[in-house]
């Protein structure tokens, strides 16, 4: 089905199952510990043996020497395959760190052998004992030492929305010297590794030369093409199958060494093997997203309209690595007629930066919208105002161009309300409770909105029943429940009817999860395959489609009412189609956007800080499953609290490496951690996106929390942190007299 | 883990003589360090001699007016017991601030004050190390040290005693009582009972080869305001980046140790005579001599205003 043109009236919009707080229909596996993930597959494959991965200890250099002869003789060990072994291989289309092959170390903890054992514990043993000869150089490791000489760079996110390295709209410099009122700082963000529950981990199984891979990813198809890639196998050899995920926040868009190296290690061992990555390995061996350094510059006549706006951001990656889009959102979110935004790539010899969670947006925002609240300072302006009055409804670089749906100010309003933002001392430091120094702070969240073509079979057969089946995958977001919503919806059945199976690359490729696309692209697919088959349902039945009314499990046309099922008593029906999509994002600008209003604490004596409340206000075009969409914003609040307050991975500068790659040194938030939070969609859609009139919503959650929190601690301090995390080394000696 | 041998003796001196005995034994209770360290290969003993079935677990009166905790009462339980609660307050906050709850439930009285560091270099076994390493260098002097040592390192080890529990211990003036494989008694004050660094970072504490803790005697109460206030970068589940224990008489006389701060818990009484003179006046006599790094400099300012938030606390 080809999306071209804006979508009318169609079945979803009855909103009978869709857009209802709904239970995720997953939920019951999980809680009760019978939704397998990738190393539970025991079932998949009998006689599975252990992997356990070598990560180098090395940040750069060679490898002279591997030493397996005692490891081999080790209890147990049924293979071990050592780097030296095989030369090096093939990487994905979005990669730039190797993942397995030749003598070369990129990065610390690059995969350097595999021990294959009867138990994981043998492995594991055994890898102690292999003996490593390096030839160590010396690397490049301190972004901040690196960047003033780092070159322009193009890039885009990985998720999507890529741009040149310099662009500018008129000129900024002039503006910028003429204005005013001008604000000029500059904003670090560090480095942040995923952290999510589940590990990378794999089973893999040969049976001749097609593998198959049992394993925790979020984009199957990629995963497929990127596997025979890697291996120098036909695409078609290769069957992924992901049906559950532990989170991914980009973590797992990629093939990891994790599969490599289980499919190199089944073949050696000639058995399946089973991979999964300890949590150091999680740090320095996959990818995390890149520490940022950003100048902003902003320029405003007294009635605080901007008139110059500058963003660049500077980070750093391996050769052929991306930079960070920290300065994406830049570009669309203000009005102002003047404008530069510049991208810097230094090259360091650390693990490879990738996507995270709203890659780009996430930093950016964390920059951008502090510097927003101290121009309104400047101005002696409410933030919020500030904000409204440098809205924009058309993309500010091609004023032709008007956003699909933009209700930022709504977001903003409400907010404000909900919050009892009035409230609000602009002096800072004027709140006490305690032995708290309490502030309030906000930020507007920015996230552009992505579409993918994503495909579908729906299948039914004469009971009824309707089952959807494509590659996309659910992790943790609720896929299945919003995937079944709509087959509900569309096939007029009560969503006990309809079984959802995903993950699976023998099933039609889908936009898989990413840069939030996922909902709003897999659910359009699926909408695309229902559309087909109320057709061959129809025809079945000899109704005219047009005609047809689908509900409570019947066909209707005039007085005639038929169940479902009875169309397929000859045989169960299948029908297959994607969703694809025409130019209509470049004729209108796609985004989705929030209000974060957040109270803080900070100790008066200690400088901790504590998050007190919290609220966002979303608009991101219909909501499917308005109980799944709350999940996705306080889970994405929380993780902007992490970003803001304590998340970073520490640069070892002479070592190179991520020093705190546990969970027990890289700190994200715990339950005391967060107080009550509160989500507020608006009620809008967006007839631009899809049929669905969805947007996507599980990265605009974090986008902006971060600086609201740092201008909540403003508020409550008077102390201006730009240096995420704003950790309390960071405020003790500017902290106000306790007194 | 390497493969190991294993034993379970009834009375605490056969359970010393079996680690005297065994070449690169080591004591198991609750196991929730060890076993870590063993997955990672950073401990390595090749028999272990399980103490829980040794008794031990329980906390009684002692003639002096104090309290006999054995070895093997786990944390949760010490934390909540109704004397601990009214007598010791501070012991009780905290054992509660340390680790989670299904941690505390298995932890044991003598485990917690035999935990190891958690400098990140003494967990990366790719790294020089010291302590897990004799000769083989230190990684952390010069490299990440934010949440190292302030005082009492040396140019061999800046790691930090990580835990609570010790801290309260020592401000408590708490003994260790041992017992050896010739079933020989002997009582050690907290204070000597973990060692700075020195030229010997492998060496946490004076304990001899073989000896068993098999209780720590708390003298009797102190009265006064007790307090355990740890400061960490999340509310939950963190290691210190300072801690302060402090009992306050009403007077303003009292007692103060740091945690988080030295190789072990760091006090030092005649810092404590400068209590009615302020927080700063006893963490300038306490930290004088500190030799933070430039990461983990703020350690110095944060004790100095923690302490001063205990005091506050203390008078409120």
């Amino acid at each position: 089905m080809k999306f071209d043109t804006p979508a009318g009236q169609n079945p979803i919009d009855q909103l009978k199952v869709v857009g209802k707080p709904t239970d995720r229909i997953d939920g019951k596996y999980k809680t009760t510990g019978t939704a397998a993930y990738a190393y539970e597959r025991h079932d998949v494959a009998a006689n599975q043996a252990y992997g356990y991965v070598l990560g180098a200890g090395i940040a750069k250099g060679r490898i002279r020497g591997i030493d397996t002869a005692s490891a081999k003789r080790a209890p147990g060990v049924l293979a071990i395959v050592t780097t030296l072994d095989t030369p090096r291989l093939g990487r994905g289309r979005m990669n730039a760190a190797y993942l397995f092959g030749g003598d070369a170390i990129q990065h610390y903890h690059q995969a350097i052998a595999v021990v294959v054992a009867e138990t994981f514990e043998q492995a594991r043993a055994a890898s102690f004992l292999v003996r490593v000869d390096y030839a160590p150089e010396a690397g490049r490791f301190d972004l901040a030492a690196e960047a003033p000489s780092a070159p322009p760079a193009p890039g885009d996110s990985g998720e999507g929305s890529g741009h040149d390295g310099v662009e500018r709209v008129g000129d900024f410099e002039g503006a910028f010297a003429k204005a005013p009122v001008t604000l000029d700082e500059t904003y670090t963000t560090a480095d942040e590794t995923h952290a999510m529950m589940e590990p990378h981990a794999t089973v893999a199984a040969w049976d001749g030369d097609k593998l198959t891979l049992w394993t925790s990813n979020q984009m199957i198809a990629w995963h497929k093409g990127s596997m025979a890639q890697i291996l120098g196998i036909p695409a078609e050899n290769v069957r992924v199958d992901s049906p559950y995920v532990g989170g991914g926040f980009g973590g797992k868009l990629f093939v990891r060494s994790d599969a490599v190296l289980a499919a190199l290690a089944a073949k050696a061992a000639r058995r399946p093997v089973k991979v999964a990555l300890t949590r150091p390995l999680i740090a320095n061996n996959t990818t995390h997203r890149p520490a940022t350094i950003q100048r902003v510059r902003l320029g405003a006549t007294k009635d605080a309209i901007i008139t110059a706006i500058a963003h660049e951001s500077t980070s750093g990656n391996l050769p052929e690595g991306r930079p960070e889009t920290a300065v994406d959102q830049t570009k669309l979110f203000y009005a102002g007629a003047n404008r530069l935004t510049a991208m810097k790539l230094a090259h360091l010899d650390l693990p490879e930066g990738n996507a995270m969670r709203a890659p780009g947006e996430a930093p950016g925002l964390m920059a951008l919208e502090i510097a927003m609240d101290e121009m309104a300072e400047k101005l002696g302006l409410d933030p919020v105002e500030f904000r409204i009055r440098n809205d924009t409804q058309v993309d500010p670089n091609k004023p032709e161009r008007p956003f699909s749906h933009r209700n930022l100010v709504g977001c903003l309003t409400l907010g404000a309300e909900k919050f009892e933002w009035a409230r609000r001392k602009s002096m800072p430091g004027q709140v006490r409770d305690g032995h708290w120094l309490v502030g309030l702070g906000m930020a507007a969240g920015f996230r552009n909105n992505l579409l993918m073509k994503s495909g579908a079979r729906v299948r039914l057969d004469r009971a009824g029943t309707v089952t959807v089946e494509t590659d996309m995958t659910d992790i943790g977001t609720g896929s299945y429940t919003i995937i079944a919503q709509t087959a509900a919806e569309m096939m007029g059945v009560p969503l006990e009817r309809v079984v959802v199976r995903l993950g699976d690359s023998d099933f039609p490729a889908s936009a898989g999860s990413g840069g939030q696309w996922g909902a709003n692209n897999a659910t359009a697919g699926v909408y695309a395959a229902c559309v087909k088959m109320r057709e061959a349902v129809a025809q079945r039945l000899g109704i005219n489609s047009a005609d047809a009314v689908f509900a409570e499990g019947e066909v209707r046309s005039g007085n005639r009412a038929v169940p479902l099922g009875e169309a397929a008593a000859q045989g169960p029906l299948s029908a297959e189609d994607s969703i694809e999509y025409g130019d209509l994002s470049k004729k209108q600008q796609q985004s989705t956007f929030a209000s974060h209003f957040v109270e803080v604490g900070v100790d008066v004596d200690t400088a901790e800080v504590r998050v007190r409340r919290m609220l966002a206000v979303c608009a991101a075009g219909r909501i499917l499953n308005p109980k799944s969409a709350r999940s996705q914003v306080i889970g994405a609040m929380t993780m902007g609290v992490g970003a803001a307050l304590m998340e970073g991975l520490s640069v070892d500068k002479k070592r190179g490496f991520f020093v705190n790659h546990d969970l027990a040194t890289y700190e994200v938030p715990v339950h005391a951690d967060i107080p009550h939070q509160d989500v507020v969609f608006l009620d809008e859609v967006d007839a631009m996106s899809s049929p669905m009139k969805a947007k996507g919503v599980g990265e605009l959650g974090l986008c902006g929390v971060g600086a609201a929190i740092a201008n909540a601690v403003y508020n409550a301090t008077g102390v201006r942190v730009r240096d995420y995390p704003i950790t309390l080394d960071k405020l003790l000696d500017r902290m106000p007299d306790a007194a | 883990m390497k493969s190991f041998t294993y034993e379970r003796p009834t009375t605490p001196a056969e359970a010393a003589a079996a680690v005297t005995r065994t070449p690169n034994a080591k004591f198991i209770a609750g196991g929730t360090n060890l076993l870590d360290l063993m997955k990672l290969q950073i401990e390595t003993p090749t028999h272990l001699v399980d103490v829980n079935g040794l008794g031990l677990d329980t906390i009684e009166a002692t003639p002096e007016g104090g309290l006999r905790v054995g070895a093997l009462v786990r944390n949760t339980d010490l934390a909540a017991d109704a004397r601990v609660r009214r007598d010791y307050g501070v012991l009780s906050r905290a054992l509660l601030a340390g680790a989670t709850g299904q941690l505390r439930n298995k932890a044991t009285t003598a485990g917690n004050l035999l935990q190891r560091t958690r400098c990140p270099y003494f967990y990366d076994t790719a790294q020089a190390c010291n302590k897990r390493q004799p000769g083989s260098g230190c990684s952390a002097i010069d490299g990440f040290s934010r949440q190292l040592a302030v005082i009492g390192t040396s140019e061999a080890c800046i790691a930090t005693h990580p835990g609570d529990m010790a801290v309260a211990m020592r401000v408590l003036d708490a003994t260790v009582e041992t017992v050896d494989a010739k079933g020989t008694q002997r009582t050690i004050p907290i204070a000597d009972f973990h060692r700075l660094p020195g030229d010997k970072p492998e060496v946490d504490t004076t304990l001899r080869r073989g000896e068993l803790i098999t209780a720590v005697t708390l003298p009797k109460p102190l009265g006064g305001v007790q307090i355990y206030r740890k400061v960490r970068d999340r509310a939950s589940y963190a290691y210190a980046l300072v801690s302060v224990a402090a009992v306050v008489q009403p007077d303003g006389t009292g007692r103060v140790a740091l945690g988080a701060v030295a190789h072990k818990p760091w006090r030092m009484e005649a810092a404590e005579a400068e209590l009615p003179r302020g927080a700063k006046a006893v963490t300038d006599r306490l930290l004088a001599g500190a030799k933070p790094t430039h990461e983990n400099a703020f350690k110095v300012t944060l004790a100095e205003r923690t302490l001063r938030a205990a005091l506050n606390q203390a008078r409120a």
